[in-house]
């Protein structure tokens, strides 16, 4: 057994994890709030790193490159949530499901028009470049500063969800949305809110990310996947069902990677089979809930 | 549809939309080389017709939506591609068949574990359980799929008897193989669709829960639709792995599945022809508008905009809309159903005198209980139902009439007690398993199947009362079966609705639609029939008739009604059970709960001197 493997694949599959879980939470809560899924969150995703590729190339900060993909990725969610998903809201579900899955089309080819099918590259931080020993493993200091910085972005997003006003309205809106709009609460208004904030969570991964990866067109393609399996591991619409199964997904890629190199993919797809068939509301979720 | 109307007209009209095909399909190639169409493209066309065959009738008729269609057109090629190659047979329709196969076993596999969810979480699933082949394919399987190089040299071959075959290797000879394979996938889907099977599936995308409480297993049907449609995907990518020499990986990509679905949506979901319609704009367009000069590299972000405003605004896509404008036109035109029996059953309708009480249990409660956390929603009820009777159940707000009535149709599993009709134990048998037992629960809020005609409604639950929760007979027209028809006939005599027959459930006035709902109950021929509030929200004319319309049901039927209404209650019921705060407080003839001071201090609230 090489111990040296063994940490080092679960330090990757912590930061794999922890940017899964950053991407599900978005695509959880804004489908938690307003039933709505969203098959366009990958390309979200995708935009947040180019925009961040773009203000780093304008101005060689990397704080300013994170700021400015967050940015761009709330006022794409604004943009897209006044302009289409609203129209939805009283739609069956499957149009839903087909409208956003085309703005994903849009979105990458409009990128890939703009920007070609040739990868980018943002470079590490200089804050973030060499490797931090840490007495059991060398490990490079990115990715343990992206597992901080996850970590930080969750702690704003728990206290925003379970701290204000609006996170009481969404959680309430998650167990009954017609009850909270008896109540007399703009609905509409907090449903705008939610799926910028949702987005934006999206444009961050995607900027965070996009040093460890490459920046492609279709990068969001398998994101929007394994954050899928992630929701239906954890359970829609459950803070703690996204982080748990984001972890654990992380984990299992990175695992068996080690071991099967062949079958990392192909085994989160087995754990997604065997929680349905043992559970298949998923670890956090409601029984009953559609 | 135009034509399903057409098909109406007679043996000869019948098979109009197959002829139609065959004379579609003679002169496609020339007419389409008009337009700067290749053979090549053509293939492709009628490749993704059939892929969309499949397709349509899981998403078009059964509701549906899969975003993992490639897994089994990806594994239906490789499949072929690789017998052929690897020589372990020689010819290409007994490899396209294995590679059929295959698709099929695997869709039983994925479909069972897509099912156990519904809705959103089904077109998570598939998408991303089509993934996973994906990943399969390009990395563990990779020796015998060529991983991301995919399996090239599929040998040429040729089909045919002696001096009569057809190159495969050659666009213009595999077009008549793919040609007439798309025919028999036609001719078969539409099959599918006009038989009791298909009938079924439709009810499902309508709503889904209401077939369940009807009888019908959805489950088993549902996963029939998967089957069915990963088959059609199978056969499409062997013809494609045969019709192009070479396999490859995209065959697996999610841009595989999503292709399908944008062709489906423009050209019109539930027509059958709809997907083979969208993969004509779909690649006619792609090698049209990539020889354009500024459109060219953003091709398919054009189509991607057209997709995304044929789904806001224009969602039922080209064929749909052909169909619409058709109707306006020509103006509805009105099925002419034979039915012999419908004369005979609206003689029939008129109230028969009930039949003496017998005495016989037919169904019973004992201690029956439900929680939820703590609080206790029905607290150890037991009742008796005697065959044959009317029995009312009654009790303020929140006594837990639903609740109890909820259980006895199986809709909700009790936490403790049991339940039993006609002496065999129902306690957790489930809404399909009891409704096939002959009881059936009448909702309080409308559930029908919206855009269906009434006939068509009231044929879901004489389905499954003819032919049983799972009957996948697909061949056979469900409009010849005398039997349904003299049953749907009986059925809407009953409550009144003959003369609406032809109108779609969505259109019915609310009264109508009362009566639709007890008709949906009355055709799975109930003897026993939970009614919920029938004639919540009527006027008091519809209320009078509403009574008299129960009074001629309940000369064969044994009724249990939940009422609000005291006159309705005290103007049908034999006997009287009163629930308050999830318990049982009275029990006996009208008289006698009317005399009854536990119950008028129930209803009014004072306390009960003991």
């Amino acid at each position: 057994m090489n111990w040296a493997l063994l940490w080092a694949q679960l330090f990757n599959g912590l930061t794999l994890g922890a940017l899964l879980v950053l991407v599900a939470m978005g695509l959880t809560i804004i489908f938690g709030a307003l039933g709505v899924i969203n098959f366009a969150h990958g390309a979200f995703y995708m935009v947040g790193a180019y925009a961040g590729y773009v203000a780093f190339e304008a101005t060689h900060s990397f704080v300013l490159a994170v700021v400015a993909g967050t940015l761009v990725l709330l006022l794409l969610g604004l943009v897209v949530e006044r302009g289409l998903v609203r129209y939805y809201y009283r739609r069956p579900h499957e149009d839903q499901i087909l409208m956003t899955f085309g703005l994903g089309i849009i979105l990458v080819e409009a990128i890939r028009a703009y920007f070609g099918g040739i990868s980018k590259r943002l470079p590490v931080p200089n804050w973030g470049g060499g490797a931090v020993n840490l007495g059991f493993l060398y490990y490079p200091t990115y990715r343990i500063e992206v597992l901080g910085i996850v970590a930080a972005a969750l702690i704003v997003l728990y206290i925003v969800l379970y701290r204000t006003r609006l996170g009481l309205i969404v959680r309430a809106g998650i167990e009954d949305q017609l009850m909270v709009n008896i109540l007399g609460i703009n609905v509409r208004r907090t449903f705008l809110i939610v799926f910028g904030l949702g987005s934006m969570a999206a444009g961050f991964a995607g900027v965070i990310n996009a040093p460890i990866v490459t920046v492609v067109p279709d990068m969001g393609t398998l994101v929007l996947v394994q954050s899928f399996v992630v929701v239906v591991i954890g359970g829609v619409g459950s803070f703690w069902g996204a982080l748990v199964g984001g972890l654990i997904a992380g984990e299992i890629i990175s695992l068996t990677a080690m071991v099967q190199p062949a079958y990392s993919e192909v085994m989160l797809f087995a754990a997604m089979a065997i929680v349905l068939i043992l559970r298949p509301q998923g670890l956090f979720g409601v029984q009953g809930r559609q | 549809m135009i034509v399903e109307k057409l098909a109406t007209r007679g043996p000869l009209g019948r098979w109009l939309p197959e002829a139609a095909a065959v004379v579609a399909l003679i002169v496609f190639p020339s007419v389409f080389a008009l337009i700067g169409g290749t053979a090549d493209m053509a293939d492709r066309i009628l490749i993704w017709g059939i892929f969309g065959l499949g397709f349509d009738i899981l998403f078009g008729f059964t509701g549906l939506l899969s975003f993992g269609q490639a897994a089994f057109f990806g594994s239906g090629g490789f499949m072929t591609a690789y017998l052929l190659i690897a020589g372990i047979t020689e010819n290409a329709i007994v490899a396209l068949v294995i590679g059929t196969v295959f698709a099929a076993i695997l869709g039983v596999i994925i479909g069972a574990l897509s099912l156990r969810r519904s809705g959103i979480y089904f077109a998570m699933l598939t998408l991303a359980f089509g993934e996973m082949f994906y990943f399969l394919d390009i990395s563990p399987l990779k020796e015998y799929t060529g991983g991301e190089n995919g399996l090239s040299g599929v040998p040429a071959t040729h089909v045919g008897i002696g001096n009569w075959f057809v190159e495969l290797h050659t666009p213009e000879g595999m077009y008549w193989v793919i040609a007439i394979l798309f025919l028999i996938g036609f001719w078969l889907a539409r099959r599918i669709v006009n038989s009791s099977f298909g009938a079924v599936l439709l009810s499902i995308r309508e709503n889904d829960q209401r077939a369940r409480t009807l009888g019908h297993d959805v489950q088993k049907y549902k996963l029939a639709a998967f089957v069915i449609a990963a088959a059609y995907a199978g056969v499409a990518g062997g013809l494609f792995g045969l019709f192009q020499g070479y396999m490859p990986p995209d065959g697996f990509y999610l841009e595989t599945s999503g292709q399908l679905v944008v062709q489906t949506i423009m050209g019109g979901a539930g027509t059958l022809v709809g997907p083979t319609v969208g993969a004509l704009v779909w690649i006619y367009l792609r090698t049209a508008l990539q020889q354009l000069p500024i459109i060219g590299p953003i091709w398919k972000m054009v189509l991607g905009i057209i997709f995304v405003l044929i789904v806001t605004l224009f969602r039922r896509g080209i064929c749909g809309g052909i169909a619409l404008l058709w109707d306006r036109i020509v103006g509805k035109e009105i099925q002419q159903t034979s039915m012999p029996a419908v004369a005979a059953a609206v003689a029939e309708n008129t109230p028969r005198p009930r039949a003496p009480l017998t005495g016989k249990v037919i169904l019973e409660a004992r201690d029956l209980t439900k929680r939820y956390g703590g609080l206790t929603a029905v607290d150890k009820v037991s009742f008796e139902v005697v065959e044959g009777e009317i029995r009312a159940l009654i009790g303020p707000n929140g006594a837990g009439k639903t609740t109890f009535f909820n259980m006895l149709a199986g809709a909700i599993p009790p936490t403790s007690g049991e339940m039993f009709f006609r002496n065999e134990r129902i306690t957790r048998a489930g809404s399909t398993a009891i409704c096939q037992r002959g009881l059936v629960k009448s909702f309080q809020i409308n559930q029908l199947f919206p855009s269906l005609t009434v006939w068509d409604n009231v044929r879901i639950p004489a389905i499954a009362r003819t032919y049983g929760k799972f009957h996948p007979s697909m061949l056979r027209d469900v409009g010849n079966s005398e039997e349904l028809n003299a049953l749907i006939a009986q059925s809407l005599a009953a409550v009144h609705l003959s003369d609406r027959a032809h109108a779609p459930a969505r259109e019915l006035a609310y009264g109508e639609k009362r009566r639709l709902e007890i008709g949906l109950a009355l055709a799975t021929r109930p003897s026993t029939l939970l009614l919920d509030e029938p004639t919540a929200g009527m006027s008091p004319s519809e209320r009078q008739d509403t009574i008299r319309l129960l009074k001629s049901i309940a000369a064969g039927v044994t009724i249990v009604i939940v009422e609000h209404d005291m006159d309705v209650v005290f103007g049908l019921a034999d006997r009287i059970t009163v629930l308050f705060n999830g318990r049982k407080i009275a029990e006996g003839p009208p008289d006698a709960i009317k005399a009854n001071a536990e119950v008028r201090a129930a209803y009014l609230g004072n306390p009960v001197q003991k």
